[in-house]
């Protein structure tokens, strides 16, 4: 298992949802919790996957995800069971979307 | 029905085998009712699995919690299929026996055990059979508080292992056509017995040995419904508040009928040699009959319920 960690400033924030969860540990997929929480403005990025030597990869995705989102003080964590990127990318944007539905 | 009323019809069918644990849970409770306990922000992740270096998930593979069924108070577990194969694990498994025990205490109208499992998790090896016995344990000590427990099997990969022997010492079970019931599963009978003995790769022998409608005929579980949310759920309702009786006598009625029924199909080599035996017109038509066709073809020929006999 590889740990990977991010951190994203200046992003735009949001007080929608407490905390939203998509996807599940499966082969080829991955879960991601979404958590609103003081952070200091920053939105935190932990990984743990099973794939190693994917930083550069897990960094692009998430930083051009983050980017385009009110993810300001929210927390995401990530379990990956070998996730593509186009999958990981659709996770996120479900939970996001969850986030913003106020969905738990 | 043009093409956007097929969509709309598509859409609003909510597929039990195609859903996650979680809208599964959330599917048998009225709208919104549903509290999850422990929820993946507890991030109550098995201690086994980061040992061995493997993925783990915020929930153990399992949600737990209450809502609420035609109004009642209802405790609710539901196993995710997907992430390993549902095994019982250490963690899993504690959060379904505490599930059970406060049903104990709190006496809700039902508990719903949403099944999707394999059985143990190998990797946690005997903290997993502890978990089976705990899980055990505590099914018969909500039955005796008189909990209904209700099992729903609908998922992909069937109730199998310790958790297959859990499920029919439960008060009632409800499954979908695609699910499937059983101990050894059908890689681990043919790797054990033979392919003569079983053939695992032959999908129609695995339905018809293991399947809802093989289940139902036999009179091991109560209701087989269509595989979508809402009918798993009425199907659930019709249970609460009505305990199954747990004493002596019923034990030893369910050893008659279990003799009886290894006295009346025991030479049966195959399922569909039970189902003529069973009096039904054209038993090789079975597997390919709809729900409601097969409700009528069989109505006259299943043998007692197990509710009846129970």
């Amino acid at each position: 298992m590889e740990q990977l960690r991010f951190a994203y400033d200046g992003l735009k924030s949001s007080n929608v949802g407490a905390y939203a969860i998509a996807g599940v540990v499966a082969s080829g997929d991955l879960e991601i919790l979404v958590e609103r929480e003081e952070l200091g403005g920053r939105c935190e990025v932990d990984i743990r996957t099973s794939v190693q030597g994917f930083e550069k990869t897990w960094s692009a995705v998430t930083q051009s995800f983050v980017s385009t989102r009110a993810l300001a003080n929210t927390r995401i964590t990530i379990n990956d069971s070998g996730a593509t990127p186009a999958v990981v990318n659709l996770r996120l944007a479900q939970a996001a979307q969850k986030l913003d539905e106020g969905d738990a | 029905m043009n093409a956007n009323d097929l969509f709309a019809a598509d859409a609003l069918r909510h597929s039990y085998l195609e859903s996650t644990a979680r809208a599964r849970a959330h599917g048998m409770c009225d709208d919104n009712s549903f509290t999850e306990w422990l929820d993946p922000r507890a991030r109550l992740t098995s201690p086994h699995l980061e040992a061995l270096d493997v993925p783990v998930s915020f929930d153990d593979g399992i949600v737990i919690g209450e809502g609420r069924l035609k109004g009642e108070q209802i405790f609710v577990a539901a196993q995710e299929g997907r992430f390993m194969g549902g095994a019982v694990g250490e963690i899993h498994g504690a959060k379904l026996t505490g599930l059970l025990r406060r049903a104990v205490q709190e006496k809700p109208a039902a508990v719903l055990l949403l099944l999707e499992t394999g059985g143990v998790r190998l990797h946690e090896a005997n903290a997993g059979l502890v978990a089976i016995s705990e899980i055990q344990r505590a099914v018969f000590d909500a039955r005796h508080a008189k909990v209904p427990v209700v099992v729903l099997i609908g998922g992909g990969n069937g109730c199998y292992g310790g958790m297959g022997i859990v499920a029919p010492c439960c008060d009632a079970i409800v499954m979908s056509e695609l699910a499937r019931l059983s101990v050894s599963g059908p890689e681990v009978i043919e790797t054990a017995r033979g392919v003569e003995e079983f053939d695992a790769k032959d999908r129609a022998l695995v339905w018809r040995t293991m399947g809802g409608k093989h289940r139902y005929l036999l009179g091991e579980i109560d209701r087989l419904v269509d595989d979508d949310l809402p009918s798993f759920k009425e199907a659930a309702a019709t249970f609460l508040r009505r305990p199954v009786a747990f004493d002596l006598d019923a034990v030893v009625a369910e050893h008659a009928r279990l003799a009886e029924r290894i006295e009346r199909f025991g030479a049966c080599e195959d399922a569909v040699d039970i189902w003529a035996a069973l009096g039904i017109a054209e038993p090789e038509q079975i597997p390919s009959l709809d729900l409601e066709q097969f409700q009528e073809a069989v109505a006259r020929s299943r043998t007692g319920s197990v509710h009846e006999t129970r």
